[in-house]
Parts: C-alpha cells; sequence; structure tokens
C-alpha cells in the first residue's frame, strides 16, 4: 500500500493491520474458475438459497485483475494448467486460492495421463476444501477459513499463500 | 428401413467388402474390408433407400492383445430414414493405415484427428491429421492399452510451474 513501508512494525500498525484486515476479509472478490461439476455448486453458492453475499464475497467476476480469491472448481488437466498458472498470475497481490473439491486437491479418482494430481503443482493453494463435489455450505466454510487467515496476516509481510514468499513491500 | 434390408442391400452391392455382419439387441454391425471403407461410405450415405447422412460418431478400439488389430468404428445415422448401422474395420497393429471418409462426411475430420492422437491410426487422404486432444508436446498415444494409464507428461507440473518458490 505504500504507507505501511515507512511506518514499520509497532503498535501503529497493529490498528493498521486490524482495519485493513477486516476490509480485505469482509469484501473478498471471488475469480471463478469452474472446471467440472463443482462449478455447478460453486454457482449454488452464490444463488439465493446460500446467499454468499452474507459473506461479502458474492462478486463474482471473470476478471482476475479485479479479483483477489481465486477457486479452482474441477478437474485442472495438463492443458489447462498453463491457463490457471497465468489467471493466477494476473491477479494483483494480495491474493488467496481456494482449491476446491478432489480433482483440485489431489486429482481425485482420475490418476490418468491427462489430469494434474493436485493444483498445487502449479499454484499455491491456501485452502483445501474436500468432497465430490462439495456443498455449497463447504465452500461457505473454506471461504470463512480464508477470512480467518486474512484475519492473521499483517500489512507489513503479506505472506504468499503457503510458499513463505515475502513480497517486496 | 429395417437391418436385415440394410444389411443385404450392402451386401449385394460389395460381396466382397463385408466380410460379416452381426445384429445384436436390435442394433446392425457391418464388418468391412480396410480397402473398400471409403467407397462403402460414399454408398451408405448416396444411396436413396440408406441415406446415411449423419456419422455420428468414429473412433478407435485397440484389439492388439487378442486379435493383432486395431479397429475403427464408424456409427452412421439416417436422419430422414431413422435408422442406424454401425461399421467396424480392422487395420494391421503394425502399420495402422486406413482412407479418410472425411470426403463423405465433413465431422469426420476432427473424429479422425482424435482417433489418429488417441491410437495413432493414420488417416491417409485427410486433409489436417494434427493431434487435436493431447498438449502440443506429448509424446505416443494414451488410448493404446500399452500405454500405461498414469504416463503423464511431465510426472509433475511443480518444476515447471514452481521452480523459483522458496
Amino acid at each position: 500500500m505504500g504507507l505501511e513501508s515507512h511506518l514499520g512494525d509497532n503498535i501503529l500498525t497493529t490498528t493498521l493491520n486490524t482495519m485493513v484486515n477486516w476490509a480485505r476479509k469482509s469484501s473478498l472478490w471471488p475469480m471463478p474458475f469452474g472446471l467440472a461439476c463443482c462449478a455447478i455448486e460453486m454457482m449454488a453458492a452464490v444463488a439465493p438459497r446460500y446467499d454468499l453475499a452474507r459473506f461479502g464475497a458474492e462478486v463474482f467476476r471473470f476478471s482476475p485483475r479485479q479479483s483477489d480469491l481465486m477457486i479452482v472448481a474441477g478437474t485442472l488437466t495438463y492443458k489447462m494448467a498453463s491457463v490457471a498458472r497465468r489467471i493466477y498470475d494476473q491477479m494483483p497481490e494480495p491474493k488467496w486460492v481456494i482449491a476446491m473439491g478432489a480433482c483440485a486437491i489431489s486429482g481425485g479418482v482420475f490418476n490418468t495421463y491427462s489430469v494434474v494430481q493436485g493444483l498445487d503443482q502449479v499454484i499455491p493453494v491456501d485452502v483445501y476444501l474436500p468432497g465430490c463435489p462439495p456443498r455449497p455450505e463447504a465452500l461457505i466454510h473454506a471461504i470463512m477459513e480464508i477470512q480467518k487467515k486474512i484475519e492473521k496476516e499483517s500489512v507489513l509481510n503479506k505472506i504468499t499463500a503457503n510458499t513463505g514468499d515475502k513480497p517486496k513491500i | 428401413m429395417d437391418n436385415e434390408t440394410i444389411a443385404s442391400l450392402v451386401k449385394n452391392n460389395f460381396p466382397e467388402a463385408i466380410t460379416g455382419s452381426a445384429i445384436f439387441r436390435n442394433e446392425l454391425t457391418l464388418i468391412v474390408k480396410k480397402e473398400y471403407i471409403t467407397e462403402v461410405a460414399g454408398f451408405l450415405k448416396g444411396n436413396k433407400e440408406l441415406d446415411f447422412d449423419f456419422l455420428s460418431d468414429l473412433c478407435g478400439v485397440d484389439r492388439v492383445e487378442t486379435d493383432g488389430v486395431f479397429e475403427v468404428v464408424y456409427h452412421l445415422y439416417s436422419i430422414y430414414k431413422n435408422h442406424r448401422v454401425r461399421l467396424k474395420v480392422a487395420v494391421a497393429s503394425n502399420d495402422p493405415r486406413i482412407s479418410t471418409v472425411t470426403g463423405v462426411w465433413n465431422t469426420a475430420n476432427w473424429h479422425e484427428r482424435e482417433t489418429y492422437d488417441m491410437y495413432g491410426i493414420k488417416f491417409d487422404g485427410h486433409p489436417d491429421l494434427r493431434k487435436i486432444l493431447t498438449p502440443d508436446d506429448f509424446e505416443g498415444h494414451p488410448l493404446r492399452k500399452d500405454y500405461p494409464v498414469d504416463g503423464r507428461q511431465p510426472a509433475t507440473l511443480r518444476e515447471i510451474y514452481r521452480k523459483d518458490e522458496a
């Protein structure tokens, strides 16, 4: 953000952290990356019955440059892997990733020549959401886990997903 | 037109090309000799009684272990006459080649590319016989029985996409 680099790690930044993290977690902008049947459950989660808007994450846009949460829902194939990586790279920091469903986590039942055995081979994943497909409640739970993770982060050193990389401020 | 009439009509016109036929669960299958496939296909589409205007599927089968051949299977349908037929053609496994039917049904173009990609069966006379499903750098033909089911190329993508990470 710029300001935090001058403040350093002191009592002011803890307050700043609280405020910034609250803002970030309360208005996640998901980038839906629907690849299979999991995407249908993802759509249901946004629809009125499950109403993801209650958690501030209802603005699904197929626009990575305006998003901060990538939801990879479904079977990732070798041919699609480069696309997933490219979409992820286009998203501005800070950003988070949910691997939704058994296929995105590990390839699922598809131990075959064409399926990537886990999204984390391609991009860093924050929350692994099991299920085949997971119910919309489970996706909402995953988003709440992302929110918990955001709460613990610091604007000084936003840790990029689970890689431990610290981007330059 | 019923299955028996279709079978006898084709057999009478191509006594040498049709080496066998079977009706199972009311579905007609004709075994066609490789050399005659384009001719037979043209007849099936062109004949006014048969009028097989729609190639609903074209695919391959690996029968190398049992019969030493690959099979190319054509599923035909007539939209106007509402009848179907299945053609099976055996091609040698050491040099799997067969004439294209793209000149008869345009839709065979992508089907033959898929069959080529998955089984390595070459279609002579095809206008654009390139791989269609597997990635460009993929080697081999994954639906062959001798190709390992989990033969991923490469085995993991981590070295490609996440090499620079700590």
